[in-house]
């Protein structure tokens, strides 16, 4: 039972993935749509970021972590490299829990 | 190694550092819930979609297994739409495209989007693919073989890191300003649904912001 849980969503998950890369090519889409393709893109990684940075399991994230992601965001916005962006982000929300903001 | 190719080693390094991390507590937590190590392993090769995997272990945990399948589906049903953004960045060839889908995560579409098409997109997310994925299989067995030992990432900042690296890799990207209203559209859609939809759906609506630039 097990396996076929882990086979059924492993089967799954690949089939997204493949679909999208193979059904690119098979598609002959018109160019205002191709010209959305990346704008998709940009808006799901955007919610993502934006989900995983304010929410947690379906309510509001704390402090910590927002925070973090705050001084990463501006970090990214004044240019510094992307090492120094990570970095800086956890050690934020590292530090803030150190102090016992959730 | 050209400058762009030394930042891509060292920024993509540092980002399988932290997946292994995530990765140790994914291998912890799964023993932890009683899933056998065979199971944690085979999950982390052939799923490869953190979010899924750790929501599918503590579905199955409480003894449902079909919304484990159903929920980490529903997760990573946006895997086929970037799929249709990336296809450039896996390459041509059959062998490419069936190894390079399964290398499709968040990251590496990520860093390949932040990349102008051609040859330095291709690198970025096959470097990364290939790192996160490795990254991912050890942190998965030293979770299983540390186990309660793995501390908790949220306590290393983690949780925050990579949606700041995301935003890091984004930016470039929304210097365009019908891609920038679509983004941030979409992120505040997203955000604004999430304590009321299953999650991956308030993500997939974000594809809703696309209305802001299909009027043009």
């Amino acid at each position: 039972m097990l396996m076929a849980v882990i086979l059924a969503l492993a089967v799954g998950t690949y089939g997204f993935r493949l679909a999208g890369v193979v059904l690119r090519d098979r598609l002959d889409l018109p160019e205002p749509l191709r010209r959305l393709l990346p704008m998709a893109a940009a808006a799901l990684l955007a919610a993502l970021a934006g989900t995983a940075a304010l929410t947690d399991s379906g309510a509001f994230a704390g402090v910590a972590r927002p925070a973090g992601v705050a001084v990463g965001a501006i970090l990214a916005w004044l240019k510094a490299p992307f090492i120094v962006v990570v970095v800086a982000a956890a050690t934020t929300a590292a530090l803030l829990r150190l102090l016992g903001i959730p | 190694m050209r400058t762009a190719e030394r930042t891509l080693a060292r920024d993509v390094g540092a980002l399988g550092v932290a997946v292994a991390a995530v990765g140790a507590s994914f291998g912890a937590i799964a023993v932890a819930a009683g899933l056998p190590a065979w199971a944690v392993v085979t999950m982390s090769v052939l799923v490869f979609a953190g979010g899924s995997q750790f929501m599918a272990v503590g579905l199955i945990t409480v003894g449902n297994p079909f919304a484990a399948i159903f929920a980490g589906l529903l997760l990573n049903a946006r895997h086929l739409p970037f799929g249709l953004a990336i296809a450039d960045a896996i390459g041509q060839g059959w062998w490419r495209k069936l190894v390079g889908s399964h290398l499709l995560v968040d990251e590496s579409v990520a860093f390949a989007m932040a990349r102008p098409a051609g040859p330095s997109r291709q690198r970025a997310y096959w470097s990364t693919g290939v790192t996160l994925f490795v990254a991912w299989q050890i942190g998965t067995v030293l979770g299983i073989l540390l186990g309660g030992s793995v501390g908790d990432t949220d306590a290393l900042g983690l949780d925050a890191a990579f949606p700041a690296g995301m935003i890091a890799l984004l930016l470039p990207s929304l210097r365009d300003r019908d891609t920038r209203h679509v983004a941030l559209s979409g992120a505040l859609v997203a955000v604004l649904a999430t304590p009321f939809l299953p999650a991956g759906l308030p993500v997939l609506l974000a594809l809703s912001g696309l209305l802001l630039a299909w009027r043009r």
